[in-house]
C-alpha cells in the first residue's frame, strides 16, 4: 500500500513537471466580474485571442471587489472590472500599470410590476430611491462588494440616505441570484441591464422602473456603467505582463470592439455592451 | 503563507471582540440546525426503530436501498427541490417560506432525516435478536419493547444523532439556495464563509470557519459525555 502511494506521488510529480514544459500554451489569468462571464460575452470573444496568441485564458469570474484583490495579491495577470473610482485607486496604489476604456452598458432599477412605491418612469435613480425609502418598499442589495453593489451604495449616498431598515435586504450574492430573489419576493433592486435582459424569461414579475427599455432611454448619467481593463503590476512576481498587454491591445482593437458591439443583438434585440475604447472612438 | 498567518491573527481578534453581527450568525446557525435536528430525531428515531424491529416490512427490498440513498443526499439537490416547492410558482408557494429560516429548517430536516432513520435502524438490528422476542414473551407492549431495544442500542443511536448533526451544520448548498443568505435573517456560518471568501475578507472567513469547527466540537463532546454518563465507553 505504502509503495503504491509513493509510486503515485512520483507519477503525479513527474506529470506536473512535464506539464510546465514549453510545449504548453502560455496562460493568461483574467480576473473579471460575473457580468462579463455570465452574459456569455467572454465565451464569444476569447477563442479569437487564444488562437491568435496561442494562449489559454483562465477566466476567474468574481465580483469587482474580489477581482481587484486578486490583482493586488498577484493572483491574476489582468483585470476587467467596472468600478471607476476603485480602478483609479488600484492604479494610484501601484497595483496596476494603466487603465484602458473597454466598453460600457448601463444599470437599471427594476421592481415588481405592481410598483407599490410608484416609481416607474422616474428619470433619476436617486429620486426613485428617496421614494422607495419613503414608501418602505422592499429593496434587495447585492451586498457582495461587486461593481453593481458599489454603484448602488453611491446612489443611496446621492439620495442622502443610509438604508438600514427592515425593508432593505442585503444578500451577498451574484446578480442572477439577486434578480431571482427580487422576482420571488416582489422587491426592487439595482441591476446591470445585460444580466436582466439575459434572464428576462424567468423574471416575469419584474419590470424596469428607472432606465427605460434601452440605454438610449436612460436619462440618468449616474446609471452609466463603464468597464476598464488593467494589466497587473509585474513587481508582484509571476505576472505575465507581455501577454496581459497583448490582451489589452487585442481587446481595445477596432475589430474586437466591433464584435463587442454586435454581441447579443440576435438574442436580446439590443447589444449587452457598447464598445468604448480609445481606438474605437478615434476610428 | 503570510496571508494565512495574518488571517489567523485577525480571526482571533474578531473572535475576541465577538461583534453583534457575528453573534447573530452563530445564533441563527444553532437555531436552524438545532431545529432541523430535533424534528429529524423526533420523527426519525421511532421510524428507524419500527423498521429495524419489524422482521419483514412489506417492500423492504426497495425501502432499505432508498433509505441508504437518502443517507447520502446531496444538500444542494435537496435545496433545489425545496426551493422549487416553496417558490411562488411551486405547490407550497402560499406558505411564503422561501428565503426564511423556516424554509432552511425544512431543507436541513430532509437532509438529516434519512441519516437518522438509517443509522437507528442499523443500531436496532445490531441488538441481540433474542431480546425483543424475550421482552414480548415477558408481556411487554410493542412500545416498551421498542424503548428497551433503543436503550440497548444507544451507542448506535448516538452515532445517528452525531452524523445527522455533522451533515447539516456543515452544509452550505441547501441553506444558500433556500435561505438566500440575507444579512441578519438567513445568513448562517457556512453561507457567511462563502460570502466573505468571495469578498476577499479571508480573516473574517477564517474566524467563521473556526467558530463552525468549535461548535461542531462542543456539540459532539456533549453527545459523547451523554454516552459516557450512561456507563458506556
Amino acid at each position: 500500500m505504502r509503495n503504491r502511494l509513493v509510486l503515485l506521488m512520483v507519477v503525479a510529480l513527474t506529470a506536473t513537471a512535464c506539464r510546465s514544459g514549453s510545449s504548453e500554451p502560455q496562460v493568461l489569468r483574467l480576473a473579471t466580474t460575473t457580468s462579463t462571464a455570465d452574459s456569455g460575452l467572454l465565451e464569444a470573444l476569447l477563442p479569437g485571442f487564444e488562437t491568435q496568441y496561442e494562449a489559454r485564458v483562465d477566466v476567474i469570474a468574481v465580483g469587482t471587489g474580489q477581482a481587484l484583490s486578486l490583482g493586488e495579491a498577484g493572483d491574476a495577470d489582468v483585470i476587467l472590472v467596472h468600478a471607476r473610482n476603485r480602478e483609479d485607486a488600484f492604479i494610484a496604489d501601484g497595483h496596476g500599470t494603466a487603465r484602458s476604456d473597454v466598453m460600457y452598458n448601463d444599470f437599471a432599477l427594476v421592481g415588481p410590476i405592481d410598483d407599490p412605491a410608484g416609481v416607474q418612469g422616474t428619470a433619476m435613480a436617486a429620486d426613485a430611491l428617496v421614494a422607495l425609502a419613503a414608501a418602505q418598499a422592499p429593496f434587495v442589495s447585492r451586498g457582495d462588494d461587486s461593481g453593481t453593489h458599489t454603484k448602488e451604495l453611491s446612489l443611496w449616498e446621492e439620495a442622502g440616505l443610509t438604508p438600514d431598515a427592515a425593508w432593505y435586504q442585503s444578500i451577498g450574492q451574484g446578480m442572477g441570484a439577486t434578480l431571482q430573489f427580487a422576482n420571488e419576493t416582489g422587491s426592487y433592486t439595482l441591476t446591470d441591464r445585460g444580466t436582466f435582459l439575459s434572464q428576462r424569461e424567468s423574471l416575469s414579475g419584474l419590470e424596469v422602473m428607472v432606465g427605460g427599455t434601452t440605454i438610449d432611454e436612460n436619462a440618468d448619467p449616474a446609471l452609466l456603467n463603464p468597464y476598464g481593463v488593467i494589466p497587473v503590476n509585474p513587481d508582484k512576481g509571476g505576472i505575465d505582463l507581455d501577454l496581459a498587454q497583448q490582451f489589452v491591445d487585442w481587446l481595445t482593437s477596432v475589430e474586437v470592439q466591433r464584435q463587442i458591439g454586435e454581441y447579443g443583438i440576435d438574442i436580446y434585440g439590443q447589444p449587452l455592451f457598447y464598445p468604448d475604447s480609445q481606438r474605437w472612438r478615434d476610428r | 503563507m503570510r496571508t494565512l498567518v495574518d488571517a489567523l491573527i485577525d480571526a482571533l481578534r474578531l473572535l475576541r471582540d465577538m461583534d453583534p453581527a457575528l453573534r447573530e450568525t452563530v445564533g441563527l446557525t444553532l437555531q436552524v440546525t438545532g431545529g432541523a435536528l430535533l424534528i429529524a430525531l423526533v420523527i426519525g428515531i421511532p421510524a428507524g426503530a419500527a423498521i429495524g424491529l419489524s422482521p419483514r416490512v412489506r417492500g423492504a427490498g426497495l425501502l432499505i436501498p432508498l433509505i441508504y440513498t437518502g443517507m447520502g443526499l446531496p444538500p444542494v439537490a435537496v435545496g433545489l427541490f425545496v426551493y422549487l416547492l416553496l417558490s411562488n410558482q411551486g405547490p407550497m408557494g402560499g406558505l411564503d417560506w422561501l428565503f426564511t429560516a423556516t424554509g432552511m429548517v425544512m431543507a436541513q430536516t430532509i437532509i438529516a432525516f434519512p441519516l437518522v432513520v438509517g443509522l437507528t435502524m442499523a443500531a436496532v438490528r445490531g441488538v441481540d435478536p433474542q431480546l425483543p422476542v424475550q421482552l414480548r414473551a415477558l408481556g411487554a407492549t410493542r412500545r416498551q419493547t421498542a424503548l428497551t431495544t433503543l436503550v440497548e442500542a444507544r451507542l448506535g443511536v448516538t452515532a445517528a444523532v452525531v452524523a445527522a448533526f455533522g451533515s447539516i451544520i456543515s452544509e452550505v448548498g441547501a441553506v444558500m439556495l433556500v435561505g438566500g443568505n440575507i444579512e441578519g435573517q438567513t445568513r448562517v456560518l457556512t453561507t457567511a464563509i462563502v460570502l466573505e471568501t468571495r469578498k476577499g475578507n479571508f480573516a473574517l472567513a477564517l474566524a467563521l470557519g473556526m467558530i463552525l469547527l468549535s461548535l461542531a466540537f462542543v456539540a459532539n463532546f456533549a453527545f459523547y459525555r451523554l454516552q459516557v454518563r450512561r456507563g458506556n465507553r
